[in-house]
């Protein structure tokens, strides 16, 4: 075999004259060994992308096939670890190499030293086919790690291992293929990070992820299992966002992928995560967290390859049963990867030097998420929230055009409200939710039945609002008739007193369902009373001078979220002060 | 290895291309003599075979097809390191300039360096006190944080930069090292002498290491000049524990410098002609800043770039907005008005400056003051779009009152002396003075708690009559 370096491109490299390698199959290049991925094979040349700098490299260094496709090993040992963009474990290349990233690690990327509890959940004779549970391990004191047959398999177990602590890969248990091989199971699997895991079938995207953020929660929620883009240029707060969700979502395992963004970035969601307490378990969040950080001055190959390390990380524990929630901070990145990298290759631009194949790539990724009956016959879901950054904050890029396609929830951060320091600065007005109708049926049950109709008279003053603002920017607010001015006064409230969230105050933070309906309900009430006063002929000013707009303005800092009869008291105070006017 | 090839194949640019060439390294440095005597330094960019395509730092003038000869080093770049690199001047490449002779190397780095594994960072969170109350009180620089200034052609960031590094330097504790790193990329001769002259006059020269490539130097030094600057930046800060501040001007020279090569190399541009891998390199400087747990130095970066018609969705600011963590931007009608600095508060951020101040750092009231100045200084622009419509008289009473604290936050706030040096609690304070221009119950953001404490009326009777 002498498959030999020929050209060298920064991360493309080619062979020459070679019929051995397939298509997107992980090969090894140069005398580093340097992880690679053949990308392009002609009859003359086989291309092949580096994951690693290929600096000092030389022509007529070996190439080395596996056989197999880019795979991610999983398995438990996942949760809690910090990967990058090739499932390579930064906490064990830092032991091995310093805090400098060296090229050519081979480290395993699951601790294979470390003993799992296992129970085995299956005998001798038992028939199982792909995706069915045959061991259980707590991975981490929240989770429990389910090993599941390798979905292409399946077959007869014939032996099986006393219950007990086992390394990753130790064998468990043996199975007999219907062709009457001996398959040995371990506790981990490898699997082809750019095919998706097969499920049982689609189920339709009912349920609400509850964030705690009033705006999306209350505003444009996404479900389970449902597919939502944050664009916004620096400085709007998409990262910021990504945090909150990834801490207070209801989501069983969140996947957080930091593609092409900032190392200190990476180190706080670390640092944070292990000190924050998951209010629903009680434990540490990163206990359910797993990090994929290729951040932007690692190669650029491997932040390409990021977001399908992470998807393929999620599908394996929804197929588990879990409510996995996927955070890709920044789809852009990873579009520009492909742009980097499709012009190494020569081929031909489409939109702003992005390849043309940039929207179809968008949507195969978009669309691995979904609420799914697994394989095992369990309920599991991925949701999918990317950020886009768009260049020029202009929204008309292709990536953020050719997301809009592929999601259904768009949560647009504006520039002028994050100057502004409306935080979350998401414009209500150009964002959109497609869940509403599909989300209906839950809010209904477990909320309240008011719940969808306070959201829409919310949204209505916003719009009414809006419309206003145009001519009070050209005329000022003392000309409107004082109906209208009280629908400016009541939106200031809603803004102010309901949009703007506080992510670093310990209430504000996350805010239930039932004290954001409430809070809905407050601001209606206020405005419906007023409505009426005004009706009278009595001025709005008469109504601003009692403090009650102020009052509910300050709601979510006054009322803490484990002391909702609170609430009960602003209705007496709207009715006495309004009383007193008359 | 000492083989030399005669002669060249073709010459493109800052390209030359040579063939039939074995055993090369990509990116390895090759060193070309001229007949005349002179050599040159160059760097591998592509090979097919033993077609070698090679990037001439100092151009290719003068070249021809027959007067070179070649020699590969079999090395990537690198720069001589030691802490003799203090108070020397270099040039782009790295060759020193200033008479003094070559550095007795303790160790040689490669310029490229090698990406920051994210587990072996440290989060920044130490403040550095820059006594501009704009900075310290709405974009506090931290330790380790990369945040630049956007500026434009003909505004004051130079200025700006040098008051930073002097009264940064005052603010260091004791018994810290503290040195300046500086890179010139494509400024002129004056300014870099402005910045030396600076650096001498607040007496930190001799802990200043300075990268020139003026803008009459080769572009392709040019791409090498922020390189050096941070390898020599982080030996010193991870080996020697020193606190570094690197201020590399200007940056969209240096975008433009990477146009310049890239084009000459045939590839496919992006926005604007730049290539598509700008963000990429980009990030592989800026992602540079930082502190790593294995030392007590640090990297903390000021980049500056001059925003082309002062338009910030420019490709170089863009992406650096995107990389960087905030940006200090520089505003043309603050400028005119005055005002020094002339800091446009609103576009600009520090995100690193939450985890950073507060009790414990800077005042337990810092970032609600902050929050309030901004949110308040937001409402000033909408009072003045809508002045501009309907005439001041017009306005209601509450957007006068913006008005006119918008003009004293100007006067007092922003506007500051070049040798004025304020503490954080004169800054702080000032703060709350102007805000009690305002009525009490406008200041949203503010804990009612904090309110109490601070809002005084009174407080604000300085700025009236």
């Amino acid at each position: 075999m002498n498959n030999t370096v020929y050209s060298i491109n920064g991360p493309v490299v080619t062979v020459r004259d070679t019929k051995d390698f397939s298509m997107l199959e992980m090969v090894y290049v140069g005398n580093k060994r340097l992880i690679g991925e053949v990308i392009g094979i002609t009859d003359h040349a086989t291309t092949i992308q580096v994951y690693e700098s290929t600096t000092g490299m030389k022509p007529g260094e070996p190439v080395y096939p596996t056989g197999a496709p880019m795979s991610a090993t999983l398995g438990p040992g996942i949760l809690s670890n910090i990967f990058d963009g090739i499932e390579r474990p930064l906490r064990s290349m830092e032991e091995a190499s310093g805090a400098f990233i060296d090229e050519g690690n081979s480290i395993p990327s699951l601790d294979t030293e470390k003993k799992y509890d296992v129970t085995l959940t299956v005998k001798p004779g038992d028939q199982l086919k792909g995706g069915d549970i045959y061991a259980t391990c707590p991975e981490t004191p929240v989770i429990l790690h389910k090993c599941m047959l390798s979905p292409t398999l399946k077959g007869e177990i014939v032996e099986v291992s006393p219950n007990g602590s086992y390394t990753i890969n130790d064998t468990v248990a043996k199975l007999k293929t219907p062709k009457g091989e001996i398959v040995e199971l371990t506790l981990c699997q490898k699997w082809p990070i750019r095919t998706p895991r097969p499920v049982a079938k689609r189920l339709p995207s009912d349920r609400p992820l509850i964030t705690g953020q009033r705006v999306i929660d209350t505003l444009l929620p996404v479900a389970k299992g449902g597919t939502a883009a944050v664009p916004g240029g620096f400085g709007t707060g998409k990262t910021m966002t990504q945090h909150q969700l990834a801490k207070w979502c209801d989501a069983d395992i969140i996947v957080y992928i930091g593609c092409g963004e900032r190392g200190n970035e990476m180190t706080q969601v670390l640092e944070e995560f292990s000190e924050l307490i998951d209010p629903k378990t009680g434990k540490a969040l990163t206990d359910r967290t797993t990090l994929i950080a290729n951040t932007s001055n690692m190669p650029v190959a491997a932040r390409e390859a990021s977001i399908y390390t992470g998807i393929t990380l999620a599908e394996y524990y929804r197929d588990m049963g879990y409510h996995v929630a996927i955070m890709a901070d920044s789809t852009s990145r990873w579009a520009e990867a492909l742009r980097e990298i499709s012009g190494r290759l020569e081929e031909m631009p489409a939109e702003e030097g992005f390849p043309a194949y940039l929207p179809s790539r968008l949507s195969e990724f978009y669309e691995r998420a979904g609420y799914m009956e697994t394989l095992c016959g369990k309920e599991g879901s991925v949701t999918i929230i990317g950020a886009v950054s768009p260049q020029g904050s202009d929204f008309s890029e292709p990536v953020t055009q050719n997301t809009k396609r592929f999601v259904r929830t768009f949560w647009a951060l504006d520039k002028s409200l994050a100057y502004a320091r409306h935080y979350p600065a998401i414009n209500w007005t150009t964002s959109y939710s497609e869940y509403i109708d599909d989300l209906k049926d839950y809010f209904d049950k477990n909320v309240s039945p008011d719940f969808l109709t306070c959201r829409q008279k919310i949204n209505s003053y916003l719009a009414e609002e809006n419309k206003l603002m145009e001519i009070v920017k050209l005329i000022g607010a003392d000309v409107l008739p004082d109906d209208q001015k009280l629908i400016i006064e009541i939106a200031r409230v809603v803004r102010v007193g309901f949009l703007q969230q506080n992510a670093y105050h310990k209430d504000d933070t996350y805010v239930p369902l039932e004290k954001q309906l409430k809070m809905m309900q407050a601001i209606i009430y206020l405005y419906e009373q007023s409505r009426k006063i005004i009706a009278k002929g009595i001025p709005v000013s008469e109504i601003s001078d009692l403090g009650l707009f102020d009052m509910l303005t300050r709601m979510k800092y006054d009322i803490p979220n484990d002391h909702l009869e609170l609430f009960d008291n602003y209705y007496h105070t709207i009715d006495t002060k309004l009383s007193q006017i008359k | 290895m000492s083989v030399q090839f005669i002669g060249l194949k073709e010459i493109n640019g800052p390209l030359v291309v040579l063939d039939h060439v074995p055993d090369v390294g990509f990116e390895e440095i090759v060193e070309l003599l001229l007949d005349d005597g002179s050599t040159r330094l160059g760097r591998v960019v592509q090979i097919e075979g033993e077609r070698v395509v090679i990037q001439v730092f100092e151009g290719t003038n003068g070249l021809s097809l027959k007067n070179t000869r070649t020699r590969f080093l079999g090395k990537p770049m690198e720069l001589p390191l030691s802490t003799e690199l203090l108070g020397r001047i270099f040039s782009g490449a790295g060759k020193p300039i200033d008479g003094l002779g070559d550095i007795y190397a303790e160790k040689y780095g490669d310029i490229n360096g090698k990406p920051l594994n994210p587990v072996s960072r440290v989060y920044p969170r130490n403040y550095i006190r820059t006594g501009i109350s704009s900075i310290d009180a709405l974009m506090t620089l931290i330790r380790g944080q990369k945040l630049p200034i956007f500026s434009g052609s003909g505004m004051s960031h130079n200025k700006l930069a040098v008051q930073i590094v002097r009264q940064a330097k005052i603010a260091e504790d004791k018994g810290q090292k503290f040195a300046v790193v500086f890179a010139a990329m494509g400024v002129k001769n004056d300014v870099a002498d402005y910045f030396r002259r600076s650096f001498e006059e607040s007496g930190v020269l001799q802990r200043v290491v300075m990268f020139l490539n003026l803008s009459n130097d080769p572009i392709i030094e040019r791409i090498l000049t922020p390189r050096c600057a941070l390898t020599a930046a982080e030996y010193l800060a991870y080996e020697h524990d020193m606190h570094i501040l690197v201020v590399m001007t200007d940056m969209t020279s240096y975008a433009e410098a990477l146009r310049e090569f890239s084009s000459s190399k045939g590839e496919i541009p992006g926005r604007k002609g730049y290539p598509g891998y700008l963000y990429s390199d980009l990030a592989s400087l800026y992602e540079r800043a930082g502190i790593i747990k294995t030392a007590k130095g640090s990297v903390t970066q000021i980049p500056i770039l001059t925003m082309p018609n002062d338009d910030i969705t420019h490709p170089v600011p863009d992406l650096t907005g995107y990389i960087t963590e905030g940006q200090i931007v520089l505003g043309r009608s603050l400028e005119q008005a005055g005002v020094y600095p002339p800091v446009d508060v609103l576009p600009s951020l520090s995100r690193l400056m939450k985890d950073g101040i507060g009790e414990g750092y800077t005042r337990a009231d810092h970032s609600a003051v902050s929050n309030q100045l901004f949110a308040a200084y937001a409402k000033v622009q909408d009072a003045r779009s809508l002045a501009s419509v309907i005439g001041e008289e017009e306005l209601s009473a509450e957007d006068q009152q913006y008005l006119e604290f918008g003009r004293m936050f100007e006067k007092h706030f922003l506007n500051q002396g070049f040798y004025e040096d304020r503490t954080i609690e004169q800054t702080l304070d000032l703060g709350w003075d102007l805000l009690c221009l305002l009525p009490k119950e406008s200041l949203d953001r503010v804990d009612n708690e904090v309110l109490e404490k601070y809002y005084d009326p009174k407080r604000a009777e300085k700025f009236k009559g």
